[in-house]
């Protein structure tokens, strides 16, 4: 610290500054000018500061709303932004994890000032909206983005591209309604509490299956890999519509009506306050998504295995040439990635509604896919992605009791929230070298 | 194809190794002119007359083998079939024969439906031709060395535009027309621009930035039908009226202006890409933008310019819908046309003739499935697949080969764009 600080009293002369750097100061000092005046106004806008909140998601014994007084928050947070900006005009804004968790502090304080602004002068009588917790809708939301991300991540990581996520989802979320409501309905020796379980079994197995044809047909036969991530999706959302179309309606309660997963309560976690129950009391299928994150994590990064996946991704001639058996790899990485990719489709029936509908799930695969590359090809910062898009996805379902903002723009705000995401502050990103090409030997 | 910009494609001399397949030639990030690697794959194969006729050959395999595989479904969606396999041992017979049966009426219909008569060909038409415009769209951006997944935002946008002036505003019907069609293509293009320069300026990544803008597209459009200009006065449901007649395409032939325009549209985009001098930048910066960056091309540039043309095409193939069949506008008219495109550009290989053939023949088969469904009760869905496995199977040559014992080399699979 001490060189850098004295260089400069050394070397009197001006400082040449790079024009990225530059451009960096100019586009963080715009964007928090942006964030502050709207801050501003917001707190301006506030003419009775009372607001109501509630620490739980829904209205229970437990969770009563109370008030509070919205000044404090939105003027704290104008004094955020204020800082951040006051720091970025002096170039004084820090790099590295300091500036990202800064970033992220002036996010959480522009979502504040504007909660306030929507949430008080609702006026007297009437329905009263109150603030929930959004923790507990982010992470019902995230799990299969974030299943979903981890299965692109290992799949690309490994260099073969897939786009079949979507393809996944609605394989797995159609088997795991099948498997559980057989498993409910037919196989007695299975107890009842776990035929959800059973549907989970179901969407593995199915996601395995669609990530068996994207490898047979990508490394066997070196079909494009775009090609056939979009034709698989074509076909999954065509044979499960089709299949489903086939349930005779009397056959409906056999095939089609699933045991939906409960919720479990871990004892000493969930009882932290405004996380714990948030986190802590969800479904198997949420703590399967926290665990995968960090076996995903683990496996790629810790283990040989994962250091072969990634050598196969970025050069496979090189892995070849000390010994590594390219396609067997690519071939583990993406069944693996099935498992995940299945599992987050298992969400759409056993993990929330019930039964499998047409397209179930959404085109939330191409979301996860976004998350993928969002999140730089990481299974982190893709977990990241995934639970920022989940984020605003349900403070957009939760502002929709609210009145001062149209629904349109709401229902639009998470998709543009995820363009100026990636435009303003992920940018420029670099998939693995090798993604896409199939490895051909000689 | 990147060696020779400016030769005629055809008789290439014997013996050159490097010419690449006659459509791949989206070029891999890693080779310097193209098909260095190439040339070893494909030194067994040296005279280009022989290319076309493999490549037919593993097309038609394809779709009989994507055929067959329906045939199976129509099998087992017919409740007559199924109950025959209960008794399959004592009277097997009539199980092949209400199989044959369900077949037969099936793809009779299917063939009837779309090729049979001529309002089915007007159908297939007039169904194949959005398809193929969007489709040109989508393969414009992929020669572009971007992936663009937002045809279906770029449809809805150019809908509302083109619907708005055909049915709000009052103009002679020449006029009328064209500013319909030139709203539509103007609002199709701003939509793709956005993410064209988005990536240009950014670094944002097509794929992401256009599958939100999908999302966006679709809440503007249902934001703009709420307001009482484009409120259908005798219905309760988020419905426009249908564009004047001033504004509708004229009927050619049976069928409307629209069909000729996409075949105009295809011609455009061929020549553009094979003889201008954006095309060529446009493929060198879709085969390697840092080589194209080096050799003093605008990277910038042709990623704005793709999109936007990109957009434009899907802004055409909006008006197909909206001034062609005169539908309302809701949040859903532009159907899955967007999704259907980026197959119908892949299956034809992105260039301009394989993606009118590929547009043709989805066309085909929605108009047939639609007749399948009426005739015959096989579910609409088998469309889908149907259509899914044809590209799957045209795009794995190896394996239709193998299934079919045919011989020969055989096509390569195309390497069209690897990465991202």
């Amino acid at each position: 610290m001490t060189t850098t600080t004295e260089a400069p009293a050394a070397a009197p002369e001006p400082q040449v500054r790079d024009r990225a750097d530059v451009r960096r100061q100019v586009r963080l000092v715009i964007t928090f000018a942006v964030v502050l005046a709207a801050l501003v106004a917001f707190a301006l806008l506030i003419e009775d500061p009372k607001f109501t909140y509630l620490l739980g998601e829904k209205r229970t014994a437990e969770f009563v709303p109370k008030d509070g007084n919205a000044t404090y928050i939105s003027w704290g947070a104008v004094a955020i932004a204020a800082a951040a900006l006051v720091l970025a005009a002096l170039d004084r804004f820090p790099r590295g994890w300091k500036g990202a968790l800064l970033g992220v502090l002036v996010g959480l304080a522009f979502y504040a000032g504007f909660l306030m602004w929507a949430y008080t002068d609702q006026g007297e009588g009437g329905f009263q909206a109150f603030i929930a917790n959004p923790i507990p809708g982010t992470i019902r939301i995230a799990t299969p983005l974030v299943l979903g991300a981890l299965a692109g991540c290992l799949c690309e990581r490994a260099g073969v591209i897939n786009i079949a996520i979507e393809a996944q989802f609605l394989s797995g979320a159609f088997f795991a309604s099948v498997f559980s409501s057989v498993a409910y309905s037919s196989l007695v020796f299975i107890p009842v509490g776990l035929c959800a379980a059973f549907g989970l079994l179901g969407g593995v197995v199915a996601g395995v299956l669609i990530a068996a044809m994207l490898g047979w047909f990508a490394l066997r036969y070196h079909v494009n890999q775009v090609v056939l991530g979009v034709v698989l999706v074509a076909f999954a959302t065509g044979l499960t519509s089709f299949l489903l179309g086939q349930i005779p309606s009397e056959h409906k309660e056999t095939l089609n009506d699933p045991q939906v997963l409960e919720k479990i309560e871990i004892p000493v976690l969930a009882d932290i306050p405004v996380v714990g129950d948030a986190l802590f009391n969800q479904t198997l299928l949420v703590y399967l998504m926290y665990a995968s994150v960090a076996l995903v994590s683990f496996l790629l990064f810790q283990t040989r295995w994962g250091l072969r996946v990634r050598a196969v991704g970025e050069h496979p001639k090189a892995a070849d040439t000390v010994g590594i058996k390219v396609d067997r790899v690519r071939w583990q990485a993406v069944l693996l990635g099935g498992v995940f990719a299945g599992l987050g489709g298992a969400y759409y029936t056993v993990g929330s509604t019930g039964a499998f509908d047409r397209e179930v799930s959404a085109g939330t695969g191409f979301i996860a896919l976004a998350a993928v590359i969002m999140g730089r090809w990481h299974p982190v910062g893709a977990t990241f992605a995934a639970v920022f898009f989940g984020f605003m996805w349900n403070l957009q379902n939760q502002l929709s009791f609210v009145q001062p903002v149209p629904g349109e723009l709401l229902g639009a705000a998470p998709y543009l929230a995820t363009i100026i995401a990636v435009a303003g502050f992920v940018g420029r990103v670099r998939p693995p070298a090798a993604d896409g090409e199939p490895y051909v030997k000689g | 194809m990147s060696e020779t910009p400016n030769g005629p494609a055809g008789p290439a001399g014997p013996g050159n190794p490097g010419t690449p397949p006659p459509a791949g030639d989206q070029g891999q990030g890693t080779t310097t002119q193209g098909g260095v690697p190439a040339g070893k794959k494909e030194a067994g194969r040296d005279r280009d007359l022989a290319s076309w006729l493999p490549t037919v050959v593993d097309s038609i395999a394809a779709v009989v083998l994507a055929l067959v595989v329906g045939a199976v479904l129509i099998m087992f969606s017919t409740p007559r079939v199924v109950e025959s396999l209960s008794y399959f041992f004592s009277y097997p017979w009539d199980f092949f024969k209400f199989s044959g049966e369900a077949i037969w009426d099936g793809y009779r219909a299917l063939i009837s439906g779309s090729v049979g008569s001529g309002t089915a060909w007007t159908r297939t038409l007039e169904r194949a031709a959005p398809l193929i415009c969007a489709g040109l769209g989508v393969s414009l951006a992929f020669r572009a060395g971007m992936f663009n997944i937002g045809a279906q935002g770029q449809i809805l946008l150019g809908a509302l535009v083109g619907g708005f002036i055909g049915f709000h505003y009052d103009l002679p019907a020449g006029i009328h027309l064209l500013a319909a069609l030139a709203g539509a293509l103007v609002a199709g293009g701003l939509w793709g621009a956005i993410a064209g320069v988005l990536k240009a300026r950014t670094g944002a990544h097509e794929v992401i930035t256009t599958i939100m803008l999908n999302y966006v597209g679709r809440f503007t459009m249902l934001y703009f039908l709420g307001k009482e200009a484009l409120q259908r006065p005798d219905s309760d449901n988020l419905l426009s009226p249908p564009v004047d007649d001033s504004a509708a395409y004229p009927t050619i032939g049976g069928v409307h202006l629209g069909v000729l325009l996409a075949v105009v549209a295809a011609l455009f985009v061929w020549w553009l890409l094979e003889r201008s001098t954006l095309g060529f930048e446009m493929r060198a910066v879709g085969a390697n933008p840092d080589a194209a960056r080096t050799a003093g091309m605008s990277v910038a540039r042709v990623y704005v310019l793709a999109m936007t043309l990109a957009g434009v095409l899907a802004g055409l193939a909006a008006t197909m819908t909206v001034l062609g069949r005169q539908d309302s506008l809701t949040d859903q008219v532009a159907g899955t046309v967007g999704f259907d495109a980026i197959t119908v550009a892949l299956l034809g290989r992105t260039t301009p003739l394989g993606t009118v053939l590929a547009g043709l023949l989805f066309g085909a088969l929605s108009a047939g499935g639609l007749s399948m469904q009426g005739a015959a009760g096989v579910p609409p869905e088998l469309t889908q697949v149907l259509q899914a496995l044809i590209v799957l199977f045209v795009a794995a040559p190896a394996l239709v080969r193998g299934i079919f014992r045919l011989r020969g080399q055989g096509r390569k699979a195309d390497v069209m764009a690897t990465g991202w």
